[in-house]
C-alpha cells in the first residue's frame, strides 16, 4: 500500500489507518466526532497527500485545458485563482472533479483525487499528445499537502508557520500564492475558512508537528466525509462517476456551457435529457441512518441515495440522493431504512457553513 | 483488560452479565465499540418482546456503519436503557456501563455456553 510522508505521524498518533484508494490514510486518530467539530469550531487538519498535484507548464497550457475541463479556464484572470471543475468523458461522463489553479500565463496546476490520478494522468496525456504536444505535464508526487480548515486555521497557521504569513495574508477566498517553498491555498473540502498547503514532501512532517503544537487537531477521512457532506460537496465515485454528467450531480454551475468553447463531452451534455438530478435530503424524526445505496421514494419516481451520514453539526442524519428530474426542496420524500420507511425532506445543499445549519428550522422536532 | 473477567460474551462481540435475580444484562463490548466508532444511533427492542437465541434484537449505527447486536441466548426483554437513545456515545464511552437490554432466560439456558473474558478474546486475535 502506498504511505504519504506524514505516515509516520499518524502512527505515533494511534490512527486508526485504513486502505482508501490504495493508500494507507487515517481514518481517526480516536473520534471522529471530536475530529469533526474541531473543524467546524477551532482547528482541524488533513493529509492530502494522496491526492496529486499535476502541473502543466507550457504557452498553450490555457488553451490546452480549455479544451479538457468542462469548466472555462478563461474564468481565471488573476494569477493564483483557483477554479472546481470536472473532467469529462467524450459521452459527459465524470472521469474526476478536481481544482485547478492559475499559475502564471505558462502554468498551471490542477489537483486531482486520489482513486483516480493515475486515470487522469493518463487521459490527459492523450489530450496533451493530440492537441498540445509542446506542452509538459508533471506529476508532482514530490509535493506533500495539508489541508487546515476552520475558522481558526488561518490564525493556527500563521501562528505555527509564520512565513507564509505575508503571502497568504491577502488571499481571498479560492486563491493561493507561493509562499517560500510552499504553495498555500484558500481553499477546501469542508465549508470553513481555511488553507491548502502544498509543501515539498521532506518538509511536511515538521510543518504537520508544529500545526499539531499550536492546536490544529488531526482529522481523518471519515471526519473529511461528514465536513464535506454538511457543506453539500460530491464525493468522486459515490456521488458521481463516469455512469452521470455533471448536470446529474449538481454540478450544472461548473459547466460552462453557453458560450461557443469547445470541450470534451460539450456536445453530449448538450445533446441529453437530464431526467435525474441531485437533491440534499434531511430525515425528520430519529428512525435511523441514511445511507449509500438507500432507495428513495419521491412523488415523480424512484432514487437512490449516494452519500449518507448523521451529521454531527445538526445533530440529524443528512444525505445526497438522485433523484428523478424535477423534485423540488420542500417536498417529503420517504427512504427505505433497514425495514422501514422513513420521512425525508428535500432540501438544497449545502446543510451547514461556516459552522452554521442552513437547513429549514421546521423541519426539526419531527415526532418519532 | 479491556474485557473484564466478571462479565460473559458471545462471538458476535456482546457482553453478558449474569445478575443476581437471574436476569441477564446485555451490552456490547470495548472491542465492538472501538472497531464501530462513534455511535450516533440506537434502536432498542420492546420490552415483552420475546427473542431467540441469536436473533438480532438492537441496531446501532456509528458514524461508519449500522450493525445488529444479537440476543446471546433465548428470552424475553425485561428492560431497555432508554437513556442511550438520546445519548448514543456513553455507549463509546464506558461501554460497559452503558448496558443496552436485560433479559429473562428461557427455560434451559445454560451459562456454560457463554465465553469467558480469556475465551472471547482468544477469539479476537
Amino acid at each position: 500500500m502506498h504511505k504519504t510522508p506524514l505516515h509516520s505521524a499518524h502512527l505515533e498518533a494511534s490512527a486508526r489507518l485504513v486502505d482508501f484508494a490504495g493508500w494507507e490514510m487515517p481514518l481517526h486518530y480516536g473520534s471522529q466526532l471530536e475530529e469533526h467539530h474541531a473543524v467546524r469550531r477551532g482547528a482541524g487538519m488533513f493529509d492530502t497527500s494522496h491526492m496529486l498535484a499535476i502541473d502543466i507548464e507550457g504557452a498553450q497550457a490555457r488553451e490546452f485545458l480549455r479544451g479538457a475541463l468542462a469548466n472555462d479556464v478563461a474564468r481565471l484572470t488573476k494569477p493564483g485563482k483557483a477554479l472546481y471543475s470536472c473532467l469529462l468523458r467524450e459521452d459527459g461522463g465524470v472521469l474526476d472533479d478536481l481544482i485547478v489553479y492559475f499559475l502564471r500565463a505558462d502554468l498551471f496546476r490542477v489537483i486531482v483525487n486520489a482513486g483516480t490520478a493515475d486515470k487522469d494522468f493518463a487521459w490527459l496525456e492523450g489530450l496533451r499528445a493530440r492537441h498540445a504536444p509542446q506542452l509538459a505535464l508533471r506529476p508532482r508526487r514530490d509535493l506533500a499537502m495539508i489541508a487546515v480548515q476552520g475558522p481558526q486555521a488561518r490564525a493556527k497557521t500563521w501562528q505555527a508557520l509564520p512565513a507564509l504569513k505575508a503571502a497568504s495574508e491577502p488571499l481571498g477566498a479560492f486563491f493561493g500564492a507561493q509562499a517560500g517553498e510552499t504553495f498555500v491555498a484558500r481553499t477546501g473540502y469542508t465549508g470553513e475558512d481555511g488553507f491548502e498547503l502544498l509543501l515539498p514532501a521532506p518538509r511536511a512532517p515538521e510543518a504537520w508537528q508544529r500545526l499539531a503544537a499550536a492546536g490544529v487537531r488531526p482529522c481523518g477521512l471519515g471526519a473529511r466525509d461528514t465536513l464535506r457532506l454538511e457543506a453539500g460537496m460530491n464525493l468522486y465515485g459515490q456521488d458521481m462517476d463516469q455512469t452521470v454528467t455533471p448536470l446529474e450531480a449538481g454540478l450544472a454551475w461548473t459547466v460552462a456551457l453557453e458560450d461557443a468553447r469547445d470541450f470534451v463531452g460539450k456536445a453530449a451534455l448538450l445533446s441529453k435529457k437530464n431526467v435525474r438530478e441531485l437533491a440534499g435530503l434531511v430525515l425528520l424524526g430519529r428512525g435511523g441512518v441514511l445511507r449509500a445505496h438507500q432507495k428513495v421514494h419521491a412523488a415523480s419516481g424512484m432514487g437512490e441515495i449516494t452519500s449518507g451520514g448523521f451529521s454531527p453539526t445538526l445533530e440529524r442524519s443528512i444525505a445526497l440522493a438522485r433523484l428523478p428530474a424535477g423534485c423540488a426542496p420542500g417536498e417529503r420524500v420517504q427512504v427505505e431504512v433497514r425495514d422501514k420507511r422513513l420521512d425525508a425532506l428535500i432540501v438544497k445543499p449545502p446543510f451547514v457553513r461556516h459552522g452554521k445549519s442552513l437547513i429549514p428550522q421546521t423541519s426539526s422536532g419531527a415526532p418519532r | 483488560m479491556t474485557h473484564p473477567e466478571h462479565l460473559k460474551y458471545t462471538a458476535s462481540h456482546e457482553w453478558v452479565r449474569i445478575e443476581a435475580d437471574g436476569t441477564l444484562t446485555v451490552g456490547i463490548t470495548e472491542h465492538a465499540q472501538d472497531a464501530l466508532g462513534d455511535l450516533v444511533f440506537i434502536e432498542l427492542p420492546a420490552v415483552g418482546r420475546k427473542l431467540a437465541a441469536d436473533e438480532a434484537c438492537v441496531v446501532v449505527e456509528s458514524v461508519k456503519a449500522a450493525s445488529d447486536v444479537y440476543a446471546p441466548v433465548a428470552g424475553e426483554v425485561v428492560a431497555v436503557n432508554e437513556a442511550l437513545v438520546a445519548a448514543p456515545a456513553s455507549v463509546n464511552q464506558d461501554p460497559y456501563a452503558a448496558w443496552l437490554f436485560r433479559l429473562k432466560a428461557a427455560a434451559g439456558f445454560d451459562p456454560g455456553k457463554l465465553l469467558d473474558a480469556a475465551a472471547y478474546e482468544k477469539g479476537l486475535a
